[in-house]
């Protein structure tokens, strides 16, 4: 089965990565680097987003379409990026999930 | 309802007998009186006709719930190994049930009753499952008795207590597919609407379905924490048995039961485990007073006043053996392993005043050491109480303000120890506070009697 790791980033984890210095920014690089390499077999497709600020949303439910400023929700949890995974089961998704080691929340879905 | 399974507590001492304090969890009380003859040596996970004082009726009930818990979920096992298809699987099961619980009232439990159910899901399934020739050949294959690997179950309790799915629909789903029991049954010992047990349980088998939650005992690494949610699971049925339960309610389905199914049946599967063994035990220890718990006139009789020669010495006997052989075992205490070590400390004493107070407290303190929870640090307090005094037990409740407020007994404790300082107004005060938050009728006959007379 194929499932979607989405990486969520809280308020608190853009606090701490802004307080990190030169080495220790390059040590969780570095940590998320080598998870993408140990789960390379399983990975399938992945992408890092770029920060909430640039984002524009969309909504198509009007007569009109609108154009907002900003994610679809304002919240203080927001989607940083996701990782497409090929296992057997969501175990296996799971087991993956438990050892990314950046973001403090990690949503997964399957793809249907 | 948490799946940590330790939010509650197991088994609080009667706070100087006049708190129903001697209830696991919640603070609402309420059990049938008087059932002495579950199935005591049930390590086999077998059930047994029950000997209920329910009368006839009520006894055929329970001899027909435990041959339908007993062969719902080997036949679960079986037709999901077979098929590979939870939900299909289920739907089978199900149907077979509620075939047998409408028809062996009226003709009898068969002989075989297992090859019975297993012909009815036989044939129905060929018959619901006409277009998927795929599972018509399976189904064909379907015998009693079946040559499934014995850790079948237990790959089944692992599913649908699976942390993936909500606290809820994993219990609905267990009972329902592990335990055998209907929709309606389900519904009526939760006091639920029918349509919300079914809808809940529909959403979970197709969670289980489309999300890929497998249908497998966990790996090593995943076991301690997969097994916590299923202990959680039986816990809660436990609790919610225990609690919502009155006399009046003899005729309910008796979760109480499922929940000491289940627990020996994991312990038989999983004997490696000592918290296993813990929860059985605990749950064991309770039961074994259930005869005291309520009066002739169906009213709560608290730990200190209850008759001790109406508890169950064997059962008590027993549960406390099971509870030491696995603590010597494996010596890896755990939340479940000490709620059944302080039960058992209150079972074995003859008397409320003999009450082995310092090794309670000792006990709580490794509790509130694994579970920190305020209601466990609130049941603490109540055993300092005996060791240390009223004063340094209010001291200790002090400091639960924030967490408890809203927390019926924790007012009703304050007002104990406010009485026995002689602070009678403030009593007063805490007790009417504690009135307010108890929704329990048995919980509030107590306090309005200790209003009238305190």
């Amino acid at each position: 089965m194929k499932y979607v790791l989405m990486f969520v980033e809280t308020e608190q984890f853009a606090r701490q990565l802004e307080a990190m210095g030169e080495l220790e920014l390059r040590q969780a690089y570095e940590a998320v680097g080598q998870w993408f390499t140990e789960h390379a077999d399983k990975i399938t497709h992945h992408a890092h987003l770029a920060p909430v600020h640039t984002a524009t949303t969309m909504r198509l439910d009007g007569a009109e379409p609108v154009i907002t400023d900003g994610p679809f929700v304002e919240g203080k949890e927001v989607v940083s990026g996701f990782a497409e995974v090929e296992v057997a089961d969501l175990d296996e998704a799971l087991k993956i999930a438990r050892s990314w080691p950046a973001c403090p929340i990690v949503e997964i879905r399957p793809l249907s | 309802m948490s799946t940590s399974g330790q939010s509650g507590d197991g088994s609080a001492p009667g706070s100087a007998g006049h708190v129903p304090a001697d209830l696991p969890g919640h603070d609402r009380g309420g059990d049938r009186g008087g059932n002495p003859g579950w199935d005591r040596d049930g390590d086999d996970g077998g059930d047994r006709a029950e000997d209920r004082d329910g009368g006839p009726g009520a006894r055929s009930e329970q001899v027909l719930a435990g041959v339908v818990r007993e062969h719902a979920s080997r036949l679960a096992a079986a037709l999901i190994s077979l098929l590979g298809d939870f939900s299909a699987a289920e739907d089978l099961v199900q149907d077979a049930v509620e075939t047998a619980l409408r028809r062996w009232p009226v003709e009898g439990v068969p002989q075989r009753p297992q090859a019975w159910l297993y012909t009815v899901a036989r044939r129905r399934g060929l018959d619901v499952l006409r277009r998927e020739s795929n599972y018509r050949a399976k189904l064909a294959e379907l015998r009693w008795p079946e040559a499934a690997p014995t850790d079948d179950r237990l790959r089944l309790i692992f599913t649908c207590c699976h942390p993936a799915l909500a606290p809820e629909a994993q219990i609905a789903l267990t009972l329902r597919v592990v335990c055998g029991l209907s929709t309606a049954q389900i519904a009526a010992a939760f006091v639920v609407p029918e349509p919300t047990v079914a809808q809940r349980i529909t959403r979970a088998k197709k969670k289980v379905g489309e999300a890929g939650i497998p249908y497998r005992i966990p790996s090593d690494e995943e076991l301690p924490g997969r097994l916590r949610s299923v202990l959680a699971v039986v816990y809660l049925l436990f609790n919610e048995g225990y609690l919502s339960s009155t006399p009046e309610r003899a005729q309910a389905r008796d979760l109480v039961d499922d929940a000491e199914w289940l627990a020996a049946l994991l312990a038989q599967l999983a004997p490696a485990e000592p918290e296993v063994a813990g929860l059985l035990a605990l749950i064991r220890l309770h039961r074994a007073r259930g005869a005291a718990r309520f009066d002739e006139r169906g009213r709560l009789v608290l730990l200190a006043d209850q008759d001790r020669t109406r508890w169950d010495r064997q059962a008590i006997e027993q549960a406390a053996a099971l509870l030491t052989r696995a603590a010597r075992a494996h010596r890896r205490p755990g939340p479940y392993q000490l709620q059944a070590a302080i039960a058992a400390c209150h079972a074995e004493a003859a008397s409320f005043e003999e009450t082995d107070w310092v090794q309670i407290l000792v006990l709580y303190d490794m509790l509130t050491h694994l579970v920190p929870s305020p209601v466990t640090r609130m049941h603490r307090a109540i055993a300092l109480r005996h060791v240390h005094g009223a004063e340094a037990a209010l001291a200790e409740l002090q400091k639960l303000e924030h967490d408890l407020a809203r927390y019926g007994l924790w007012h009703a404790t304050r007002a104990e120890l406010l009485r026995e300082l002689g602070r009678a107004d403030e009593a007063r005060t805490c007790d009417e506070q504690a009135l307010a938050l108890t929704v329990n009728p048995a919980q509030q006959a107590l306090l309005s009697e200790r209003l009238r007379w305190g």
